[in-house]
């Protein structure tokens, strides 16, 4: 599970690449990429409350930009920095089924180390696609 | 960078890509920019501004103006006319902060009256203004409350003890684009954004506070007629828009359009973030009308954001902030799509004018700006870096070449990711101070992300845009105090 910020394809916002052994690896890279844009250090969410996300779409790359979006949806409307620690996507008819459960906390000017509000995932050069090594993603997100 | 080689030269500040360039431009794209900022433009800039010139309905041009740079479908600084009953809308020609726009307040203070102060007035205009990653506003509001925020704007305001008649005359639009539905928002972006009025965000979102000193008054008869009569007189600029409310309409929407662009309407793109409708389409409307609404939430974001900076003087001046002079020059959106007349082959026509990061101008004698600005133009407000300063502009008659549209910033040259390489935010923050600019942030990261020279030169791209007779220069405002989203 990893992730890398790409300096070269996004000189107002910030682009990265995820990547996973598993198509759920790559959601929590991807997820862990997108939260480290906002709060410095990872480490110092600490797993105070559980949600259950479950979530359909046709595509996987669809389906990553839905649950990236979760994210900054909870970060704004509950103000709730949220992590996935399990998720399980499966084929379900022609659609990809994701459950999952995010945890973290509440946000806290005093202990997490504020830094720039992500205001959208966007499909600018966004692709998700599967590699000999497992699978692999490009994300710009705009902020 | 290699300029494309079907590029034209039209005049020293106006550049021409044919349609021959691309296959599947409707109309040739045209670039406002120096030899010197062209060549700084990133190989996007011509990528997106051609790939606009290739949708449905456009009037003219594709447009991109000086301050531009590689953006999501239109370029920041993307500009573009459609025929309301051929063309499309699209969201990726107004971006996802909708209505991120900027505002410009005088004081009757000096800077030698404020300068002792400052740091107390920073201070608190920190304390009191929520900033960063996911605040909640100072105006706490039930959803039902906020529906009406977003049909009404800032006359919501003006009902709730937040604004003054002359705050709406002096905002595009009287601070209400007129027809929006709350119908047409989604759940979750009410649910999204309904406690963030009166929050400034991150980013490139700022307050500050400037002053105007006699050397750098461009045009004296129009600064006095925008109130600007006091030697190194102060005034106060904040940039913000939206908020998550409108990043989530802009994302909704995205999705519905890409689910019906081809599929129902035979519409083909070259750039996901060009995802569009016809204009008069169910989905073209609806988008219109979730627009509208992001557009009023964010003229009484900066309204109730006025509200508290008046509060904030008052309180630390001990006076009335009319007493203090605090009037608004005017407040102006970047990323908007709009119903204007404007002539077209000699006749007067309505068209949807998409802004990407680009500000509308309209010139003396314009319908639809204050009637004490009909003489001189509109106030055009141009924010530069936090280090570097800003511009107050005013529209020119020469503008309806470009449907009255100029750029809106000094446009990024350098990453944020190696800004932060290069520059550390607390150090900046020191070095500032020393040269009399006092900062405020939440984010030490952030604020290097905004380091001056990420940024292209702003006094490039405004003598550009008055070169190519788009606006003309009233007065350089440089900063002081300065809090950082």
């Amino acid at each position: 599970m990893s992730f890398k910020y790409l300096g070269d394809i996004a000189v107002a916002d910030i682009a990265f690449e995820a990547t996973g052994a598993t198509i759920e690896e790559l959601f929590s890279s991807a997820a862990q990429a997108t939260m480290q844009v906002m709060v410095g250090e990872l480490g110092s969410i600490r797993e105070a409350e559980t949600m259950q996300v479950e979530m359909e779409q046709q595509s996987a790359e669809m389906l990553l930009f839905d649950f990236l979006n979760e994210l900054l949806f909870y970060k704004d409307a509950r103000r709730l920095l949220l992590l996935p620690s399990e998720i399980k996507i499966s084929q379900s008819g022609d659609h990809l089924l994701m459950r999952g459960e995010l945890r973290g906390e509440t946000l806290d000017g005093e202990r997490h180390r504020m830094e720039t509000d992500v205001k959208a995932v966007t499909l600018h050069r966004f692709s998700v696609t599967q590699t000999p090594e497992g699978w692999k993603a490009t994300v710009v997100l705009d902020v | 960078m290699n300029l494309p080689a079907a590029l034209k030269r039209i005049s020293e500040t106006v550049w021409e890509l044919p349609v021959s360039h691309k296959e599947g431009m409707q109309v040739p794209a045209r670039i406002f920019a120096t030899e010197k900022l062209l060549k700084e433009m990133d190989a996007g800039v011509f990528d997106q501004v051609s790939n606009v010139a290739s949708l449905p309905g456009i009037v003219r041009y594709a447009y991109c103006m000086p301050d531009g740079h590689w953006g999501y479908g239109f370029p920041i600084g993307g500009m573009a006319a459609m025929d309301p009953h051929r063309g499309v809308i699209s969201p990726g020609g107004i971006g996802f902060d909708i209505n991120c726009g900027m505002r410009l307040v005088l004081t009757n203070l000096t800077f030698d009256e404020v300068q002792p102060r400052l740091r107390q007035l920073v201070d608190r205009l920190f304390a009191r203004i929520p900033t960063g990653v996911g605040c909640h506003g100072f105006v706490r509001l039930k959803q039902g409350d906020f529906r009406a925020v977003m049909e009404q704007g800032s006359r919501w305001c003006l009902e709730h003890g937040f604004a003054t008649a002359e705050d709406l005359e002096m905002t595009e639009e009287g601070g209400c684009f007129s027809g929006a539905r709350a119908a047409d928002v989604s759940d979750k972006a009410v649910e999204r954004g309904y406690n963030q009025l009166g929050t400034l965000g991150s980013g490139n979102h700022y307050c500050e506070i400037q002053v105007v000193k006699p050397e750098n008054v461009f045009h004296q008869g129009l600064a006095e007629s925008f109130g600007l009569n006091i030697p190194n007189q102060v005034v106060i600029m904040f940039h913000c828009g939206s908020r998550g409310f409108g990043h989530q309409v802009a994302t909704d929407y995205l999705k519905v359009f890409l689910s019906v662009m081809e599929r129902k309407y035979g519409i083909r793109i070259v750039d996901r973030e060009l995802a569009c409708a016809p204009f008069n389409s169910p989905e073209g409307q609806a988008y219109f009308s979730a627009m509208k609404c992001a557009v009023n939430m964010a003229f009484a974001n900066r309204q109730v954001i006025l509200h508290r900076i008046r509060e904030v003087f008052s309180e630390l001046f001990h006076r009335d902030p009319f007493d203090l002079g605090m009037r608004m020059i005017y407040d102006v959106a970047h990323n908007t799509a709009k119903l204007e007349r404007h002539m077209v082959d000699g006749k007067q026509k309505e068209l949807l004018v998409h802004r990407k990061g680009s500000t509308r101008a309209f010139g003396p004698g314009s319908a639809g700006i204050p009637e004490c600005y009909r003489e001189t133009g509109q106030p055009v407000i141009i924010g530069g870096s936090m280090e570097t300063g800003s511009y107050l502009l005013a529209g020119m008659e020469s503008g309806a070449d470009a449907f009255f549209t100029t750029a809106h910033g000094s446009g990024r040259t350098m990453s944020r990711h190696q800004a932060k390489k290069n520059y550390r935010g607390d150090k900046l923050q020191r070095e500032m101070e020393a040269r009399g600019i006092y900062v405020r942030t939440d984010s030490f990261g952030g604020l290097a992300e905004e380091a001056g020279a990420a940024y292209k030169n702003i006094d490039e791209v405004v003598e550009t845009t008055e070169l190519a007779g788009l606006s003309r220069r009233v007065a350089r405002l440089v900063p002081i105090g300065n809090i950082k989203g």
